[in-house]
């Protein structure tokens, strides 16, 4: 079954009108040996059975455990709001906003999106957008590149390994030298994580004098939720502040659509990739928001353009922006706070000689179990717990590190439940 | 309009959560920030009416006529909405993928993917597809880095540019330019389809590759296509095909048969994701025998009854953390099943229809860029227009006033005072009629009443604004 509303009656009236007798005769430009002969397509399905086919393929996923995976990916509470306000037809069938009489509403969530970033990072500057966390990375080490003008990129060890490989796939091409490390020597950036993707606390506000002395950019990738408590990026002295912005109102999705946050200071801003939106009047002295300093842009710009992106995650920002409204001032600090100090509870049922991490952790933790992790998350499953990411297959840690992620949606029943089982599975 | 920031008072309060179930924990101090962020102080029903309203200050799809040409601004079924809300996709974790122990909580995702996949290649004519790349122009990027990985294995090392009709969309020389190459102009025929003499000028041994739209952006079919590939191929130049135009060809040809080697979908453009005001999309790559060895890893392979993932040893990497932007596979496949192979060919078969109806009905009054047969979307020039002070601009935002969105003016650029209307499939006849009786309409009040339409738009939020004084005072952030 199609969406298409034409009835054959006026499929024979528009064909007059064109001057053609049938639909074939206007793919006559397509040379006949081009054309399809046949192909191997199944029938078309009812709206019925289509949904039950898709119910079946949810239902072979497994949702009931309880869940402990983080690893950048985090389960926060979502309030229904933003669901409701999201998928309002305007918002969600509406095309980048090109004509801006006509896309207000657009545009000035973009401007109040960039607002609220900016406030959560202490940045002077945020676009509209980038995909996810991971191609930020590459973003932004290109950003520091043009800026900087040096063919080195250094990525810390606190980053993320699912990003350095993503950074690593989209540099294969280019003259760049991608080091791991912390020298800013020579180097158009230095990359760091707070907290590390093993979730412990850092402070770069050192790094970031040292980057500056030697002519690096500081590129400081963020967790969102935190910053409700977390010394900000712009605290630091980071260069450009970059994040994955799922957690924020943005369902786990299995990989996507996730949404890539980048903010910087006004310096480097005619560097920066993607779209930007501001402030201005129209003729009647009316306040209304448009696209500016477009050159940047590929549509513009094609071949010099600072990036190649067109496509955004606009409505994965309306989401992030709706969030952290309904959260509010004290709210983030809220969910903050929870975060943290439920994972500081669960931490506490262990031994302090099974935590890896070697300073404080926000919400989550390495535990280093005496036994392999992946075959102990198997075992717990067994007992409704998905009961954390296992390094050692990311190359991020030993056989036996298990990283733990603790949101405000679990309660300290989860959490001692949880603490009982895993210290039964992997300790007896 | 307020802001939502002017509309904060402070101590009201959103969501709150249940009281804290364990002990208070010591933040620590060194790692306190200074001020907390300066969010909205906002009621739950603050943000929805706030927001609601905001919405209202928008066309889109669901509520307009919305001829963007090149954009394929269709109507995208709500059936495929509520599939992408379903739980069982919606909240699975991605690291479920990262550890072999998990595998068996996501083989309905595997197993659509994989299936996605197939479907996608089968339509294309591809050998295998990858669903990695998170929008269109990753996909380019994704298909470059593919060319590349191809001859560097091949020893190719001289092969350093890339060859881009002008007509084409800015990504594909930004996308060519980010993986490193340089990038190749050549200008289109008068015709409006590649110039193959201007081509085989350029086609020496450094070129890696040529990207393509077919049909290109000017609605056109690029007959030559085959000898283009034909030639390409012979200095061991690999054809890349931009997907932005699939809507018109399916069931019809296919990009992989055309010659292509490769090629990105844009799932937000044929399949069913809507474009959410600029995001997320979703840019698959399909490829052909010579560079599937390369693909985006990891690559799913079946495992007796189940599914696995495997990263092959030719493969590029990791071009997403995970999978790309899976809640678009998942809508896609659910659009593709319920269309099914009749489905498929009628929506390109009505693509087709209504532009040319378009191009009909308003052939007389405006001037057509070209004499060929448009396919899914047909150019216009203004130029006809200008000497009576009226631009392709002005047309546009006088449309707005009657509840119709513009189509693309000022692109592609290769038409003076371009106006590029692609209506979709999916609209009726009479809305086709509306549109149209409004344009011609417009053209009369272009002749007698040139002001009407430059001072338009009246009846929108605000008028025209100033672009100047907002790159000026880049007042970005409130």
């Amino acid at each position: 079954m199609t969406w298409v509303p034409t009835t054959p009656e006026e499929q024979q009236e528009m064909l007059s009108v064109i001057g053609v007798k049938t639909i074939d005769d206007l793919f006559e430009t397509i040379p006949e040996p081009l054309r399809l002969k046949q192909w191997d397509m199944p029938p078309g399905l009812s709206e019925m059975k289509t949904r039950g086919l898709m119910a079946e393929l949810a239902g072979r996923n497994n949702r009931d455990c309880v869940s402990f995976l983080g690893g950048g990916y985090y389960d926060h509470f979502i309030p229904a709001a933003v669901d409701a306000l999201s998928a309002r037809g305007e918002f969600y069938t509406a095309y980048t906003p090109y004509q801006p009489e006509c896309s207000q509403g657009t545009l000035q969530s973009i401007y109040e999106y960039q607002s609220a970033i900016c406030r959560l990072t202490d940045m002077e500057f945020a676009n509209a957008s980038l995909y996810d966390g991971s191609t930020a990375v590459f973003e932004a080490a290109a950003m520091a590149v043009r800026l900087k003008r040096k063919r080195r990129v250094v990525c810390h060890e606190s980053v993320n390994p699912r990003y350095r490989e993503v950074l690593e796939t989209h540099t294969a091409n280019l003259d760049l030298d991608v080091e791991q490390g912390d020298d800013p020597t020579g180097a158009a950036c230095v990359i760091v994580q707070n907290p590390t993707f093993h979730g412990t606390m850092r402070d770069y506000t050192e790094l970031a004098e040292q980057c500056h002395e030697a002519g690096a950019l500081l590129v400081v990738i963020f967790y969102p939720v935190s910053l409700g408590l977390m010394k900000t990026p712009g605290e630091m002295g980071a260069d450009i502040a970059i994040a994955e912005g799922q957690s924020l109102g943005i369902p786990l999705n299995f990989g996507g659509p996730y949404l890539g946050i980048l903010a910087t200071r006004k310096a480097h801003l005619r560097r920066m990739p993607g779209r930007l939106a501001a402030a201005t009047a129209d003729a009647e002295g009316r306040r209304g928001f448009v696209l500016t300093l477009q050159a940047r842009e590929q549509h513009i710009r094609r071949g010099k353009a600072m990036s190649n992106i067109c496509s955004n995650e606009a409505l994965c920002a309306l989401r992030a922006l709706i969030h952290l409204c309904l959260l509010g001032r004290e709210g983030l600090k809220e969910a903050a706070t929870h975060c943290h100090a439920k994972a500081e509870y669960l931490k506490s049922q262990f031994d302090a000689s099974a935590i890896v991490n070697d300073g404080p952790t926000f919400n989550e933790f390495v535990l280093r179990l005496p036994k392999n992790a992946e075959e102990t998350v198997t075992a717990m499953q067994a007992r409704g717990f998905f009961a954390g990411v296992p390094l050692a297959p990311l190359d991020a840690g030993e056989p036996g590190d298990l990283l733990i992620a603790v949101t405000e949606k679990r309660t300290r029943d989860q959490l001692d439940a949880f603490a009982r089982a895993l210290k039964e599975t992997a300790w007896n | 309009m307020e802001l939502i920031y002017e509309k904060s008072r402070k101590g009201r309060r959103g969501i709150r959560f249940d009281a804290l179930d364990v002990p208070e924990a010591a933040f620590p101090e060194e790692f306190r920030r200074k001020d907390d962020a300066a969010l909205p102080e906002v009621s739950e029903f603050d943000v929805v009416r706030h927001y609601t309203n905001l919405s209202r200050r928008n066309f889109g799809v669901d509520s307009h006529f919305y001829p963007l040409g090149s954009c394929t601004m269709k109507y995208n079924p709500k059936m495929a909405e509520a599939v992408a809300g379903n739980e069982g996709f919606a909240h699975l974790h991605p690291h479920l993928s990262s550890s072999a122990a998990y595998w068996p909580n996501c083989q309905g995702a595997f197993q659509l993917m994989h299936d996605l996949e197939r479907l996608l290649a089968e339509i294309a004519g591809m050998q295998e597809v990858s669903l990695q790349p998170i929008a269109g122009a990753h996909g380019e990027l994704t298909g470059t880095l593919l060319m590349a990985a191809y001859h560097r294995a091949k020893g190719n090392t001289h092969k350093d540019t890339i060859i881009i009709p002008d007509s084409a969309h800015g990504t594909n020389p930004a996308s060519a330019a980010i993986a490193g190459y340089k990038v190749l102009e050549v200008p289109s025929d008068r015709d409006g389809t590649i110039h193959l003499d201007a081509f085989q000028e350029v086609l020496t041994d450094k070129v890696a590759g040529l990207m393509l739209t077919c049909p290109n952006t000017h609605g056109l079919f690029e007959s030559d296509v085959r000898k283009i590939a034909d030639l390409a191929h012979e200095v061991d130049a690999l054809l890349y095909y931009d997907g932005a135009n699939l809507n018109a060809i399916m069931g019809r040809c296919r990009p992989g048969d055309l010659g292509f080697d490769v090629m990105h979908f844009n799932l937000h453009k044929t399949f069913a994701t809507p474009h959410g005001m600029g995001g997320p999309g979703s840019g698959p790559v399909g490829v052909g025998e010579r560079l599937a060895p390369y693909l985006p890893g990891p690559r799913l392979k079946k495992a007796g009854d189940s599914l696995e993932i495997h990263m092959p040893a030719k493969s590029i990497g990791r071009m997403a953390a995970f999978f790309g932007n899976f809640m678009m596979a998942v809508r896609a496949y659910a659009y593709i099943r319920q269309l099914g192979s009749e489905g498929l060919t009628e929506v390109s078969n009505h693509a087709v229809l209504n532009a040319n109806y378009i191009h009909a009905r308003l052939k007389e009054a405006y001037q057509p860029a070209f004499s060929k047969r448009f396919m899914h979307e047909c150019v216009f020039t203004a130029t006809p227009q200008t000497k009576h002070g009226v631009r392709a601009l002005d047309l546009a935002k006088a449309l707005l006033d009657y509840d119709l969105h513009a189509p693309t003016v000022y692109f592609p650029t290769t038409v003076k005072e371009s106006m590029m209307i692609e209506p979709t499939e999916t609209e009726s006849k009479e809305t086709l009629d509306r549109f149209c009786d409004v344009m011609l309409d417009l053209a009369k009040q272009a002749e007698k009443d040139s002001a009407a339409l430059t001072e338009a738009p009246r009846r929108m939020p605000v008028g025209r604004l100033d672009e100047v004084r907002a790159a000026k005072e880049l007042n970005c952030a409130f």
